[in-house]
């Protein structure tokens, strides 16, 4: 399945009593429910490593166009009724500055790679704090409470997955902890983000700015707020969207259903 | 501005130098000014980080068509978000670097964090040492860069030996699939050959924060090609960089009415 369609439901699966597995795109299963799959004897699959470094480039993408206000840059470059390019317009540098990378698995470890090319300092808050060298190997510093990663940071990065425990995870009082001239990048879920209280956020400039890959649901209802803000960049869940990744995925896919039809275990079977 | 002519400095007959905030003097005839005793100095080092950032936020806004998404995203349009829409690859592509100079060797220092395999062409190879910290391989010829590179990047200084420096000939070389990327000075590029090839998609995409002149015509055909982003010269637009610029600027500037050593004379 593509993009939580079809939505596996009881009625489907009643109609389908010869199912053996359900392959599933991408690493999220939050749309799969997976105790009602397992009392109709159907299995799961994902596509979890597969996504990661597309899904971090995008991050990083994310991050400098913000910072960098490229996609208003670009329609002034463009635009019809710009004759000169002003002097006093200013992003903020990339370089140097403090990431905050909230959930630390496999696409946030790849963000704070990548990070490191740029001098960024990294602080991170995970489930379970990660091992020493890897910690050294990227420079990240380890925030117990999410709060202190917040308040110091200057890009905060979700890459959690989302569970009833990450569920507007970021909210109003998460928001007010964030520097005023933070920007907050999400490549998780939109349900990870009170999406309500980001709205608010950005029209008091409690944050200076948000780029999101995800939101919810997804395409967001063409009169939301999100979509009217200046200080916001949203991107069509494009995080695995690269030829070559595709392919990788749906070979993922194809390898878990022929198992699944088999008898055999199943790669990536969740 | 103000543009340096015979006249301005004339007029002013005690000037000892000139603070240029930036570090390209392409606009500068220096031969002139020199005649009059007069000093130029640039800020090499306050331009350096966030112009290499901008040349990886324009390649990876290209191979991810992060504009185009952004449309997408915000359209009146828009009812789903179509599945068989694709990007292209950044992590582990070859990036040929063109001019491996401070900035150029900056932008090879973020590309092997995204375990790119990098290329690069200069006027002089850099040392070993220089080299290994970035893994990069020296092409003393550009033809064996532009053949094998999936992102080429442009970090040179614009003179009379790099004006036009990428024409129809080299485009011609590039792989249909790659992208060209200009952080250096729209004149390094033939524009006219650039428009054609993007026309008849002998590269795939082309992303540039300089061109000939600043801003286009209104009705330049860069300007309505799908397979290009283009950016107002923003390389060095961050608070922290302005600030520097004019830090340096000033430290140059002080030193030459100082009669101290100069840290960036031209």
């Amino acid at each position: 399945m593509w993009y939580h369609k079809p939505v596996i439901n009881e009625e489907l699966l009643q109609s389908l009593p010869n199912l053996k597995i359900v392959a599933s795109s991408g690493v999220g299963i939050d749309h799969l429910d997976l105790n009602l799959l397992s009392s109709h004897g159907v299995k799961a699959s994902n596509t979890p490593f597969v996504v990661s470094t597309d899904t971090a480039d995008l991050g990083m993408a994310l991050m400098l166009a913000s910072s960098r206000r490229l996609v208003e840059g670009y329609q002034m470059a463009v635009s019809r009724d710009t004759e000169y390019f002003p002097a006093d317009w200013l992003g903020t540098e990339v370089s140097g500055a403090t990431l905050g990378i909230v959930g630390m698995g496999t696409i946030g470890y790849k963000v704070a790679e990548r990070a490191k090319g740029f001098e960024m300092k990294i602080l991170y808050h995970n489930r379970n704090r990660r091992n020493k060298e890897e910690e050294s190997a990227v420079g990240a510093i380890y925030c117990k409470k999410i709060d202190d990663l917040l308040q110091q940071s200057d890009f905060v990065l979700l890459s959690v997955n989302l569970t009833p425990q990450t569920h507007k995870l970021i909210g109003k009082r998460e928001l007010e902890l964030m520097k005023p001239t933070a920007t907050l990048i999400n490549i998780s879920r939109g349900l990870v983000v009170d999406q309500d209280a980001l709205v608010e956020a950005l029209q008091n400039k409690v944050i200076k700015a948000a780029a999101l890959d995800v939101t919810y649901p997804e395409p967001l209802p063409r009169d939301h707020p999100l979509l009217k803000l200046k200080n916001v960049i949203v991107t069509p869940h494009i995080g695995s969207a690269t030829k070559k990744t595709r392919r990788l995925m749906m070979e993922n896919m194809t390898e878990s259903i022929q198992a699944g039809l088999t008898g055999l275990p199943i790669p990536n079977e969740v | 501005r103000p543009t340096i002519d015979q006249e301005l400095l004339e007029s002013l007959p005690n000037l000892k130098v000139i603070g240029n905030s930036g570090v390209g003097v392409d606009h500068l005839d220096l031969k002139m000014i020199s005649n009059f005793g007069v000093k130029v100095t640039n800020t090499p080092q306050a331009v350096a980080d966030p112009t290499a950032d901008i040349g990886m936020a324009l390649m990876l806004a290209s191979a991810r068509r992060l504009v185009e998404g952004c449309q997408t995203a915000v359209s009146p349009d828009t009812k789903y978000f179509p599945v068989d829409w694709l990007g292209v690859e950044v992590t582990r592509a070859t990036l040929g670097i063109i001019g491996m100079g401070s900035i150029g060797y900056r932008v090879a220092q973020r590309a092997r964090a995204f375990d790119m395999r990098i290329l690069y062409h200069n006027r002089n190879r850099r040392r070993k040492e220089e080299e290994e910290a970035v893994g990069a391989h020296y092409c003393e010829k550009m033809e064996d860069l532009l053949q094998q590179s999936d992102f080429v990047m442009l970090v040179v200084n614009l003179t009379p030996e790099t004006h036009k420096l990428i024409g129809k000939k080299e485009l011609g070389l590039m792989k249909p699939t790659a992208t060209l990327v200009n952080i250096s000075r729209g004149a390094v590029i033939d524009q006219d050959a650039l428009v054609e090839a993007l026309q008849n998609k002998v590269i795939r995409a082309a992303a540039l924060d300089v061109t000939y002149p600043e801003p286009l015509p209104r009705d330049h055909p860069l300007l309505k090609l799908s397979n290009i982003i283009i950016t107002p010269h923003i390389g060095t637009a961050t608070v922290q960089a302005t600030r520097m610029m004019a830090e340096e600027a000033i430290a140059n500037m002080l030193a030459v009415l100082n009669g101290q050593p100069i840290p960036s004379e031209v």
